[in-house]
């Protein structure tokens, strides 16, 4: 293997051997502080080193393809992780419960998302989604004394079986056609009209499998579910570092095989079907992870559209969004995490009764995501939507654009709900507050500052995504 | 430079509120009310001076923000904005002095706020490029969201959702449109820019224009309301607190006139004259509407709020006669609406706060106990019905006789409007200030405080009413260039 090779692989070779100095480090010693700042130490150097090796795109054996979206992808992947990481810390630290493994899981999560960032073909398409779901397993069912964890772990261990199914049932059919394996020569092998049955097909359960992950309509049953039941900064890994990863690769897929009616078809429903399910079941729940958890799911679906609108305007959409979502939504988990007390989660509506009087700081923070994820100017849900639209408007995707408008429209009764909880008079019945830690702080105060940042003044990574 | 920072001043001080309300919590109000005053000392400096007249622009910035999609900071001043900005000012400092007394929970964060939502109407006033123009719009939003939600009365809950989200539906079609134009643009020209005066003559299919002027159109005949749209009106002007009702009324539906004029009309003239009939004829309902639903009312701040829709109504129809003096008529109702509805509710407030109620049933000769309020009182609702000399009939009678040249119907149904009001004012009064006593109220006067503020909404009453010109002469270039837009279309 050249260096170069071996330079651009640096990040999943740094993650991977993190993993496994942490491992040792717990065989040597059980030390929560050990594990976690090794994993927080290690996640850092793989960050500057995808900073480092993004640069050409370079392809590494047929598996991976290291490129600029690649890049930037696993650069998001890495610090939501690290993110996820650092809230989990005192939150473990107040359950009692062996936590060092975690760390581990997390690590190796990390390495089957950035294996699937970079990932240009079946196999490690494949690889990347099994490393990641079942460290994920684990992860959701960490806290195993309690119900909750186990039976959302149960739910999405038995989904995400079924759509690895539909995954390798798909590729088979489309490598039974086209004899190969890799996205880009599928594409190769039919340059005019239509695909052959089996590709179609084999294309379609392959994108069933994608939606399961993505929880998108009809395929988001377990979303609700396992958003609650997980532990809260588990929770946010899987809303960030999941869904970017799987959203990478299905946009390679997608690009490589681009040009489909049928799909645009499919997809198109799938997208409208989901920002509409999502944020109508939103409506009635009074928990806010399950609320985030449908929100989620309307959010995939605005991603679609950008997914669908296609050419340089819609992959930058995509891009750009997902970093936006991920920040945010990062934001508003660490805000329950961080009001989660020993005993269970804060995540009842009631829970924030008033929060705003008596934490302003957490409150407005909070207020800051969740404006953001109603797509607020001066946030960076604003700019994302803005992105959105435009990538939309410039293929002129009319019904899309509007079917978005009216979701987002929707949206904004039940981000307005936790908004008016939080600034109400109204005392929780039992507060589960706690003091936050040094480390929750500033996770707080950096995703808050990087989702108005973002909002106000995106012009540095507007110029990172436009470089090619 | 200047235009910047007197959007900057309000953001500055909004932040800083709430810090210094730890220190003290009078300093909110101070800092509110110095920042507001600071800023109308800078847009009267700016008027005083007066444009080099080489330009329409009396003030200009642009600096590029993201030069990827095209879009500047690029803000800029005419004599409508110019104008648009003293009555934000004013009428900001009114709302500060008028909410002394009556905000006494977390003072910081309502003047945060207050001083942002301002900030956001500034904002719009300036703004010369689309995406800047929507930030502001946008942004103003969620200030006003809180004001109304956190210092409202009874039913806030419900009175700031339904306005969260008639603002935000329309304002996202809005976007989508103002998309729509920036791609039409640069597919035509090869320029992606949201520049305004770049935008302006777009060529556009006869079908693009439309649609895409619908979606612009959406946002301001929520805002500003035309009659189907209105209805967050009402519940928001009369749950939000005081402050919130008087920038809501003066300020916020003169965002939706402003879209109009500077964006609806120059960007889009052929949609625009196309859909007059139906823009005049929803401009009367309005008026005959607002006027019946005023005189219906027992709630005193929900009548006011009628009268708005009344008044807006006069608005629509000048903008959409496609005649100077129409025009002329328009803008100046929409300033002296915003002094003379922004003081009722400074009136209707400072009753409340008195006797604890807003329904006109409770009230009843308060004359003898409040002569000085009850006066007010009597001044303002005759300047609401339009009584000659006040600065209301200017504009009115403007506007009624540019439409009697292009549509008598709608003249005659305005002018049954004007006849309407005087009956809901009126009866307004005799509820409120005359007859007996019977609940027996004895209730202060209005403070010097309270009386200051009221007494200067007067004296600018009176003066626009007595002598209107120094006003003409600043909207007058504005004009000037909007009418030779309307020319070249309805000449065709």
């Amino acid at each position: 293997m050249h260096r170069v090779e071996i330079a651009a692989l640096l990040p999943i070779t740094i993650t991977t051997l993190t993993a496994l100095a942490v491992m040792i480090g717990i065989a040597i010693k059980r030390s929560h502080t050990q594990a976690f700042i090794g994993t927080v130490v290690g996640l850092a150097i793989a960050f500057a080193s995808v900073i480092l090796a993004g640069g050409v795109p370079r392809q590494v054996t047929p598996l991976l393809m290291i490129d600029h979206y690649a890049s930037i992808f696993m650069g998001l992947i890495i610090v939501s992780a690290a993110g996820s990481a650092l809230l989990a810390y005192r939150y473990f630290e107040l359950r009692d419960t062996q936590p060092e493994e975690f760390y581990l899981l997390l690590l190796l999560a990390t390495v089957g998302a950035e294996i699937l960032a970079c990932s240009a073909h079946f196999a490690s398409f494949f690889l990347g989604l099994e490393i990641l779901s079942i460290s994920l397993y684990a992860m959701i069912g960490y806290l195993k004394e309690r119900r909750h964890p186990l039976e959302a772990a149960i739910k999405y261990l038995i989904l995400a079986a079924a759509s690895s199914a539909f995954l390798l049932f798909g590729m088979a059919l489309v490598y039974a056609d086209s004899g190969t394996m890799e996205f880009a020569r599928i594409t190769r092998a039919e340059t005019d009209t239509w695909y052959p049955l089996m590709t179609t097909l084999g294309t379609t359960l392959i994108f069933t499998g994608v939606a399961f992950k993505l929880a998108l309509v009809p395929f988001h049953l377990w979303t609700p579910d396992v958003y609650e039941g997980a532990p809260a900064p588990v929770t946010a890994f899987i809303a960030t570092v999941s869904k970017a990863a799987v959203f990478a690769v299905l946009l390679r897929y997608y690009n490589s095989s681009a040009g489909e009616h049928a799909f645009f078809v499919i997809l198109s429903v799938i997208a409208v079907a989901s920002i509409l399910v999502g944020n109508l079941l939103a409506l009635r729940q009074t928990n806010v992870k399950r609320i985030l958890a449908y929100s989620s799911i309307s959010h995939l679906g605005y991603v679609l559209i950008a997914l669908l609108a296609g050419r340089d305007t819609g992959n930058q959409a995509v891009v750009f969004y997902l970093i936006a979502y991920s920040m945010t939504i990062l934001a508003a988990f660490a805000t329950v995490t961080a009001l989660s007390g020993a005993g269970r989660d804060a995540d009842e509506i009631d829970d924030y009764g008033g929060l705003f009087w008596r934490r302003p700081l957490i409150g407005s923070i909070f207020t800051i995501a969740l404006l953001s994820l109603a797509g607020m100017p001066a946030t960076a849900g604003f700019i994302g939507k803005f992105y959105l639209i435009a990538a939309g408007a410039a293929t002129e995707q009319w019904l899309l654009i509007f079917v978005l408008i009216v979701g987002s429209a929707i949206g904004l009764f039940y981000y307005l709900r936790i908004i008016e909880a939080m600034f109400s008079a109204a005392q929780p019945v039992a507060p589960v507050l706690r003091p936050i830690s040094v480390a929750e702080g500033a996770v707080l105060v950096t995703l808050a500052v990087i989702v108005l940042w973002v909002g106000i003044y995106p012009q540095p990574i507007l110029a990172v995504l436009a470089r090619r | 430079m200047i235009l910047v920072w007197l959007i900057a001043i309000l953001i500055f001080a909004g932040a800083v509120a709430p810090l210094a309300a730890r220190w003290n919590p009078r300093a909110p109000r101070w800092i509110a009310l110095i920042a507001t005053l600071l800023d109308l000392g800078l847009t009267l400096g700016i008027w005083a001076q007066g444009g080099d007249g080489s330009t329409r622009w009396i003030k200009q910035v642009d600096w590029p923000w993201l030069p990827a999609f095209g879009i500047h900071l690029h803000l800029a001043v005419d004599g409508l904005s110019l104008l648009l900005l003293m009555l934000t000012f004013f009428l900001g400092a009114i709302a500060v002095l008028a909410s002394w007394t009556e905000i006494q929970s977390s003072i910081g964060f309502f003047h945060l706020n207050l001083l942002w939502v301002l900030a956001g109407i500034a904002g719009v006033f300036v703004a010369l490029d689309l995406f800047v123009f929507y930030f502001a719009w946008e942004l103003m939003l969620i200030p006003m969201y809180f004001l109304i939600a956190i210092w409202g009365h009874e039913r806030r809950q419900y009175a700031s959702v339904k306005f969260f989200l008639f603002t935000q539906l329309s304002g996202l079609l809005m976007l989508a449109a103002i998309l729509a134009l920036y791609f039409a643009h640069g597919q035509a020209t090869g320029v992606y820019t949201f520049d305004y005066l770049q935008l302006l003559g777009t060529p556009l299919s006869r079908q693009a224009e439309f649609w895409i002027m619908l979606g612009f159109v959406a946002a301001f005949a929520v805002k500003l309301p035309v009659v189907p749209f209105h209805t967050w009106l009402p519940d928001a002007h009369s749950e939000a607190s005081t402050a919130g009702s008087v920038i809501l009324a003066g300020l916020l539906l003169k965002t939706g006139a402003y879209g109009f004029l500077r964006f609806v009309i120059p960007l889009f003239p052929n949609a625009a004259h196309e859909i007059t009939p139906v823009a005049l004829a929803l401009a009367t309902l309005g008026i005959l509407y607002g006027a019946v639903m005023a005189f219906a009312q027992t709630d005193l701040k929900r009548l006011v709020a009628y009268t708005s829709v009344s008044h807006l109504g006069f608005v629509l129809l000048g903008i959409f006669a496609w005649n100077p003096l129409a025009l002329q008529g328009a803008v100046m109702t929409m300033i002296c609406h915003g002094f003379s509805t922004g003081a009722l509710f400074v009136l209707a407030g400072a009753l409340q706060e008195r006797i604890h109620t807003r329904d006109l049933s409770q009230m009843g000769g308060l004359w003898n106990t409040a002569p000085r309020l009850s006066g007010a009182g009597l001044f303002f609702a005759l300047a609401s019905l339009g009584l000659p000399g006040l600065g209301d009939f200017v504009g009115e009678i403007l506007v009624l006789l540019g439409v009697f040249r292009v549509s008598t119907g709608a003249a005659v149904a305005a002018a049954i409007g004007v006849l309407a009001a005087t009956f809901y004012a009126l009866r307004m009064v005799q509820r409120a200030f005359h007859g007996e006593n019977v609940h027996h109220w004895r209730i202060p006067d209005l403070t010097p405080r309270e009386g200051a503020a009221i007494a200067l909404m007067m004296a600018v009453l009176l003066w626009l009413g007595l002598y209107p010109q120094p006003v003409f002469n600043t909207f007058r270039p504005a004009m000037d260039w909007l009418q030779q837009q309307v020319n070249t279309i309805v000449m065709r």
